[in-house]
């Protein structure tokens, strides 16, 4: 029983302020202190993350956005009410009622009620087709309304407007609007300039953005067909997203006679002590020096702050800085410190790039020598540093524009620019405002407690487990830190290897070791691990080419290439045949159908010409590929880390435009790099004309034809960073093209690290392009006649891998489910009815 | 080779396999009364461990084919899925606290894997 005096506190509301609260309370509770911790939540579910809210749109569930498991609370000794809001505040006898007539005395009470969506008095809004984008319930009627609307609209154009605007989108939704009252989007955060970019960016989207516009009525008997605006014009919609601001949910404390404002919000002080000193206010309920504050950091350190007191500690909470970085539908937008400031104390430097969509101000005192702040869209990389510079009052550099201009529009070229990086910053700079750690805090983790991983620190810190936004300023501080400590910093492999990938390569080449083990043995310890035996894998394959499966290999490479097939949801894998160049005969188009018929696979033509069968049972692998071999098969490395596809334009044999025949050029290229293995996956293009229909562009390697020969570009890459390859030679006749790719591919292959594309090898590549062309084309090293030599042996030990395994039957047998029950196949594999074909069960 | 993992209370043993069915540093699954056992052969210590084949993570049956090895001095595996890594003699999972697996013991005769459930 509790017999201590003040010990026990009640929580109002369930957020995610009101759950940080809890966590930091059970953190900083000493021992012998014992609380009673009462929670109410309205919502039916537990906390969740609202500030990633339209990821549930994207495919993550409830579950991934819960921010602590309901059996957390328990564990934790806290009673947990959900669906029970709080509904009276009795102050005299300390007691709270609630919805369900529960009543629960406390010594401490802790209003985290959060804020609704502001609706606007506009006539209309209780239409049917009218929704606010608050809760994870919204978002599920959203959804279900959404499968039968054509045209939606969002009322409102700021941050959050904007992202139920992507929502929308999303789902699907042909014709998406959004209408702002303000004369531009995101008044509060972006100024004009800024705002016009970030329109044109949406536009390109598919947005439709209406500035200016004063809503006056939604339109339609019960269900929403419209919107008339103040100025006469109308808008036809099927569904509307109100998403013009928030409310404080301040009437509970209200009626029970605390303090509150008059446009809303718990009035509090500077400990957020409410006008009822027993009771506190914390995150978008409360009002503290003078504003509410609508995110998520603030709302954390208020908890922090109560927390603190609670436990007798004083802590004062200080008017918080607002600065905020956003991706809002693809496009970066930030601001920080003062972004609108103007005037005689202030000088403005302005960058705009309206081609690629990037905008960028600084605002810098008159005397030039602080930041005051500033306004990024488009491209926010310096966001970090610049609002760093910011808050800690750095002297800037004689020529402020380097501040912005570093990086001109996105061009890789570096982020080294500003004050003298991060280790220049005091030991008090905020580098995750969601936790509140400092540089110092980290630097102390790092040098003395040895936390030099990112995970380490997330576990010793919780730093970049919010949003996520400090993470790369962390990584710059683990290098900071152990530079400074004298140690030189190389990317070694993991705990079981101090070496880097390349020098490893050399060794094994050197010592012509053949297996893990021996390598494990002689330039390792431990037992080995995911990340060293697939790296070791890679380097033994693309130094010797032996099989992968053989020689105790099986079991250090990946599971795809452990199975020769790509692992699915499920546990079943997929299997994609070789089709050299996407050009394949109706004989072979026919054979594919009927293995996918016998086999029951879901096909699907590829991003890279081939077509993928998914859903195969492991022990079903060996005989789809028999048959696939018997008809001139062979596998097609998609689980490999090697070269996957040439993709291939018609070309001259067909195509009106074309200059020269690609399909067969890129056959060659495709049987001659086929099998290679390399850090990561290689992807090719070869296209017969300018007009690049095959996005050769888009490759590791690309080959365009021009009328003189062929142009050969290197280092492009889709994925989530999307690269144009640069040109590495022009006009060069095949032979010579063949000669530079083979030297690229094993520069490449002998000198990245692991699972590093080519794009970002020769972003870090020191000397970039120029040094790459020196090595390939004017072999300054004197190692292009080796690189050709290496690359010729793997061309000539070339193998199919599943040849070898069907005619095998030790390796063979390896293909089982169960050991024990070679015929069984995995019972909980589970498929669910795809437009005629299945697809794999969700994931649980 | 004799018992590795000292039974908890009163375990019955099954004969899961013969030894050369689990590849060397590796593992395979077999099934022991309607369960799903990934059993590994962790051949560079000389021992034996077996877990639950199911990854809680996203309830995929797929530990046995996932790497072995260690972290620190823990010997370990990891999902071949989003690489979750479960210690192979606590069955905690050593990069999100909240998730762990069952460990069983294993039994070694006559070039026979037995298992202890």
């Amino acid at each position: 029983m509790n017999t201590n005096k003040n010990n026990r506190i009640v929580v109002i509301g369930n957020g995610m302020v009101g759950y940080k609260f809890c966590e930091k309370l059970i953190a900083k509770q000493k021992n012998g202190q014992q609380f009673t911790l009462t929670v109410f939540g309205e919502e039916p579910r537990v906390a969740y993350d609202r500030v990633h809210l339209s990821a549930y749109f994207a495919g993550k569930t409830a579950e991934d956005l819960t921010l602590a498991p309901e059996n957390w609370y328990a564990e934790n000794g806290i009673q947990l009410y959900l669906s029970d809001p709080a509904v009276d505040i009795d102050r005299e006898r300390k007691e709270v009622r609630s919805h369900h007539g529960l009543v629960v005395p406390y010594d401490y009470l802790i209003l985290a009620t959060g804020s609704g969506a502001f609706v606007p008095p506009v006539a209309g809004v209780e239409k049917d087709g009218v929704f606010v984008y608050r809760t994870i319930e919204d978002l599920d009627l959203i959804q279900s309304y959404a499968r039968k609307a054509r045209k939606g609209a969002v009322l409102g154009g700021g941050l959050l407007g904007l992202e139920a605007a992507k929502a929308l989108l999303d789902l699907g939704i042909e014709e998406t609007h959004v209408v702002e009252f303000a004369t531009r989007l995101m008044p509060r955060q972006i100024d004009d300039a800024g705002s016009g970019i970030l329109q044109r960016q949406l536009e390109s989207l598919g947005l439709t953005i209406h500035l200016s516009k004063s809503t006056q009525e939604i339109t339609g008997e019960d269900t929403i067909t419209g919107m008339q605006f103040a100025d006469g014009s109308k808008l036809d919609v099927d569904m509307l997203v109100i998403s013009a601001g928030i409310r404080p949910r301040d009437e509970l404390a209200k009626s029970a006679g605390i303090d509150t404002h008059p446009r809303g919000g718990i009035i509090v002080d500077n400990f957020l002590q409410t006008s009822d000193p027993s009771i506190f206010a914390i995150g978008e309920c409360a009002v503290a020096h003078h504003m509410i504050y609508g995110l998520v950091a603030p709302g954390y350190e208020m908890a922090e702050v109560v927390a603190l007191q609670l436990m007798g500690e004083s802590k004062e909470f200080k008017p918080f800085d607002m600065s905020t970085k956003l991706k809002l539908i693809g496009t970066d937008v930030a601001s920080f410190g003062n972004p609108f400031a103007e005037g005689a104390d202030c000088r403005t430097i302005v960058y705009e790039n309206k081609a690629k969509g990037v905008y960028k101000r600084v605002n810098i005192s008159a005397d030039g020598r602080e930041l005051l702040g500033g306004i990024l869209v488009g491209d926010a990389e310096q966001y970090n540093m610049l609002l760093q510079t910011c808050k800690n009052k750095t002297i800037l550099p004689p020529n402020p524009e380097d501040l912005i201009l570093g990086s001109r529009g996105g061009d890789d070229t570096g982020a080294a620019t500003s004050v003298g990086g991060i280790m220049s910053l005091p030991d008090d700079a905020l580098i995750c405002s969601c936790e509140a750690i400092t540089k110092a805090t980290l630097c102390h983790e790092i040098s003395q407690n040895g936390h030099t991983t990112i995970d380490a620190l997330k576990k010793a810190t919780k730093a970049c487990t919010g949003c996520g936004g400090c993470t790369p300023m962390v990584k710059d501080i683990i290098q900071g830190v152990m530079k400074q400590q004298g140690i030189y910093v190389r990317n070694i492999l993991c705990e079981h290897f101090d070496y880097t990938r390349q020098e490893l390569l050399d060794l094994v080449k050197i010592n012509g070791l053949k297996t893990y083990g021996t390598v494990l043995d002689q330039f390792g310890h431990g037992d080995g691990c995911e990340v060293c035996k697939p790296a070791v894998a890679s380097i033994l394959a693309s130094l010797w080419n032996e099989n992968i499966l053989e020689k105790g290999r099986a079991t250090i490479q990946d599971s795809n290439d452990r199975f020769l097939a790509n692992i699915q949801k499920g546990g079943t894998y997929s299997v994609v045949p070789r089709i050299p160049g996407g050009e394949i005969t109706p004989d072979k188009l026919i054979v594919i159908g009927q293995v996918a018929k016998k086999y029951g696979l879901y096909t699907k033509i590829t991003g890279g010409q081939r077509i993928d069968l998914f859903g195969a049972h492991v022990s079903d692998l060996p005989n789809i590929w028999e048959e696939l071999i018997a008809a001139g098969f062979e596998s097609g490395h998609a689980y490999g880390k090697s070269l996957r596809t040439v993709k291939s334009c018609v070309g001259s044999t067909w195509c009106r435009y074309g200059v020269q025949d690609s399909v067969s050029f890129a056959i060659e290229v495709e049987d001659r790099y086929k099998g290679v293995r390399s850090p990561h996956k290689i992807k090719s293009g070869v296209s017969g004309c300018i007009r690049e229909c095959a996005e050769a562009q888009s490759k590791d390697f690309g080959i365009i034809a021009t009328e003189k020969g062929w142009n050969l570009y290197v280092g492009g890459n889709g994925g989530s960073k999307p690269q144009h390859a640069q040109l590495l030679a022009s006009d060069v006749d095949k032979e010579t093209c063949i000669r530079y790719i083979d030297r690229f591919l094993m520069f490449y292959i002998k000198t990245a690290d692991p699972l590093t594309r080519t794009a970002t090898w020769l972003n870090k590549l020191e000397g970039g392009m120029t040094y790459l062309k020196a090595v390939v084309l004017d072999d300054v090293l004197g190692i292009a006649d080796d690189l050709e030599k290496e690359m010729q042996l793997l061309v000539d030990t070339f193998k199919c891998e599943w040849t070898e395994v069907v005619e095998n039957p030790e390796l063979r047998k390896r293909f089982t489910h169960f050991v024990n029950v070679p015929e069984k196949k995995d019972p909980t594999v589970q498929f669910d009815a795809l437009r005629d074909q299945k697809r794999a069960k969700e994931w649980a | 080779m004799e018992v590795l993992v000292a039974p908890k209370h009163e375990i019955t043993w099954h004969l899961a396999c013969r030894v050369d069915d689990i590849p060397e540093d590796g593992g395979a699954c077999a099934l022991i009364e309607g369960k799903q056992i990934a059993i590994y052969n962790f051949t560079r210590r000389g021992k034996w461990y077996a877990t639950d084949n199911e990854c809680p993570h996203r309830q995929q049956m797929a530990l046995s084919r996932g790497m072995i090895g260690s972290q620190s001095d823990e010997p370990k595996v990891a999902c071949p899925f989003h690489k979750k890594t479960f210690s192979l003699q606590t069955g905690q999972c050593l990069n999100d606290d909240s998730y762990q697996i069952n460990t069983y013991s294993v039994k070694i005769k006559d070039g026979k894997v037995y298992i202890g459930i």
